[in-house]
């Protein structure tokens, strides 16, 4: 008897399964809404990625042309492909004292993994990830960047 | 068979206005007929209109499988949140067609060490099984090639045919793939005829006959669906998955299983000669699902309730080609539903729920749906 029992609700139990399997497909279905394919050439202009896309490493800075690097060179340190060269240079502060800083960033977007370990491991927060993917060139030596941009100067405040 | 001889020299006109064919197709097919026999003798006559009706139905074949192919990519696409072909035509119609032209010009490549004979016959015999059994499927009011009093049985045994092509173009292939995929095949189509038999025979009995036309004609009042209540909605159910099953796809695509045997028992076929097992997969969904249209969801009869007549008479409008493509399309799109939500059952698995599942139930049906016409309990 417990057999039998087993075996209808077997039957129940297997039904409404495939019944929930088939109410996720069918709501994707029925709602096109849903889809999450991007028609991406046609839509170039307005193609928004999402924020925690990882298109390549830049360097914020802000409207003074300020950023945040101080030149420690930790980033270069943490990178496994040898992608950043910090080059620094020894500046006179107001007060007269002798600094390091920062005097070119260099990034080689060929050799990034974009694996994010200089991000992470930035002290100050200076590194982040852009949104731009498009980064094909004819000239292998375009993909070799300085992240600061020229005449930019260190943050006040960043140590 | 043959009408009454017509006069010679009187060219006989279409007895009802041209727009009232779409309602009842035999009276074109019936000036069609006269025509003819006014022209030629009644020998050539019958050859005429075996080959009007064979282009036709190749014709309608092909665009079938086309459209099929399509939206099987369409609705698989939307269910997996993805966009489909879209690139040729507007929302990627033409993308079939592309894809017919490209498997045209590919090359046949030659097996080595493979029965050359019977690997070109194969993909043939599977075309021909499918051909036949769309002959005697009623398309509309009068739209209809043969009408065999056995019609049920007809499209059954001429449906289950189609594994001998498989089997052999799995065994002639010289391949342990394509062995093994045809061998799952036969197990599989051996095993579910039987409950797909049972589930029709259920019907069988609610109207008494096999001839198709009398079953279309038996649902003016309601569907069997309905009449049949709970018994006939066992049968429909039954029959929907054990039809999936024998038309091999998924989830009981076993046959071709991806994962496992490359492409099962056509993994050595190429061009044209897979296009012919691809296009036979697709129409023999279409046969399937228009037999459950027509022997569960009433063909080409409108939506009737019983006695109102106010409504049965508004559903009148709808011309029957339109209610029997709606039907089978919607059979169709159920079964397009099944495969991309079920993943593939291992072949242990495929025949315990035959043998030890759909099996006993289909019996037990038939047994109540006896019982019910004996008592007079359906509708």
């Amino acid at each position: 008897m417990r057999s039998i029992i087993e075996y209808f609700k077997e039957i129940i139990f297997g039904v409404w399964s495939l019944l929930k399997g088939m109410k996720v497909t069918g709501s994707y279905f029925f709602r096109p809404s849903t889809i999450v394919t991007q028609k991406y050439p046609s839509n170039r202009n307005d193609l928004v990625m999402f924020d925690r896309f990882k298109g390549e490493v830049i360097m914020p800075h802000d409207e003074n042309n300020e950023h945040k690097c101080t030149g420690c060179g930790i980033c270069e340190l943490n990178c496994p492909n040898g992608t950043i060269e910090i080059i620094s240079q020894t500046i006179v502060t107001e007060e007269g004292k002798k600094k390091k800083a920062i005097d070119k960033h260099i990034y080689r977007l060929s050799m990034c993994t974009f694996c994010g370990l200089c991000v992470k491991a930035c002290p100050s927060n200076a590194l982040a990830f852009g949104q731009k993917f498009e980064h094909a060139v004819f000239n292998r030596a375009l993909l070799i960047k300085q992240l600061n941009k020229p005449g930019s100067k260190l943050k006040k405040g960043v140590e | 068979m043959l009408p009454e001889i017509v006069a010679l020299n009187t060219s006989p006109t279409l007895s009802v206005p041209w727009w009232k064919v779409v309602y009842d197709f035999s009276a074109l097919t019936d000036w069609i007929d006269k025509s003819l026999h006014n022209s030629m003798s009644p020998f050539w006559t019958t050859i005429t209109e075996m080959l009007i009706i064979g282009v036709l139905i190749l014709l309608f074949y092909a665009l079938v499988g086309l459209f099929l192919v399509y939206a099987e990519r369409k609705v698989c696409a939307f269910m997996q949140n993805r966009l489909g072909p879209n690139r040729v035509g507007p929302f990627g119609i033409f993308q079939t067609i592309a894809d017919l032209f490209k498997l045209l010009f590919k090359e046949l490549i030659p097996i080595k060490n493979a029965d050359g004979f019977l690997f070109n016959l194969a993909p043939f015999i599977v075309i021909i099984a499918s051909f036949m059994a769309i002959a005697a499927i009623p398309f509309a009011k009068g739209l209809h090639a043969i009408d065999l009093n056995i019609g049920v049985l007809y499209v059954m045994a001429v449906s289950a045919m189609g594994v001998i092509g498989v089997l052999l173009a799995g065994w002639s292939s010289n391949n342990k793939y394509s062995l093994i995929g045809a061998m799952r095949s036969g197990a599989q189509i051996v095993s579910y005829e039987l409950s797909v038999g049972l589930s029709l025979i259920t019907i069988v009995i609610l109207a008494g006959s096999m001839q198709l036309s009398v079953i279309v004609e038996a649902q003016r009042d309601g569907w069997f669906l309905f009449k049949g209540h709970i018994s006939a909605f066992i049968a429909f159910i039954i029959f929907l998955i054990s039809s999936t099953a024998e038309t091999n796809r998924g989830p009981f695509d076993l046959a071709e299983a991806e994962s496992e045997l490359t492409a099962g028992y056509h993994t050595e076929y190429s061009g044209i000669k897979f296009a012919f097992f691809f296009l036979a997969e697709y129409i023999n969904m279409f046969i399937v699902a228009s037999i459950a249209a027509t022997v569960f969801l009433g063909g080409w009869m409108p939506f009737h309730v019983g006695s109102w007549e106010g409504f049965n008479h508004i559903m009148d409008f709808i011309p029957p080609f339109v209610w029997y493509i709606g039907k089978t399309f919607f059979v169709i799109f159920l079964m397009m539903w099944f495969k991309w939500t079920f993943p593939r059952l291992r072949i242990d698995q495929l025949l315990t729920l035959e043998w030890k599942y759909l099996l006993p139930i289909n019996l037990f049906n038939v047994l109540i749906m006896a019982f019910l016409v004996l008592m007079g309990w359906h509708f």
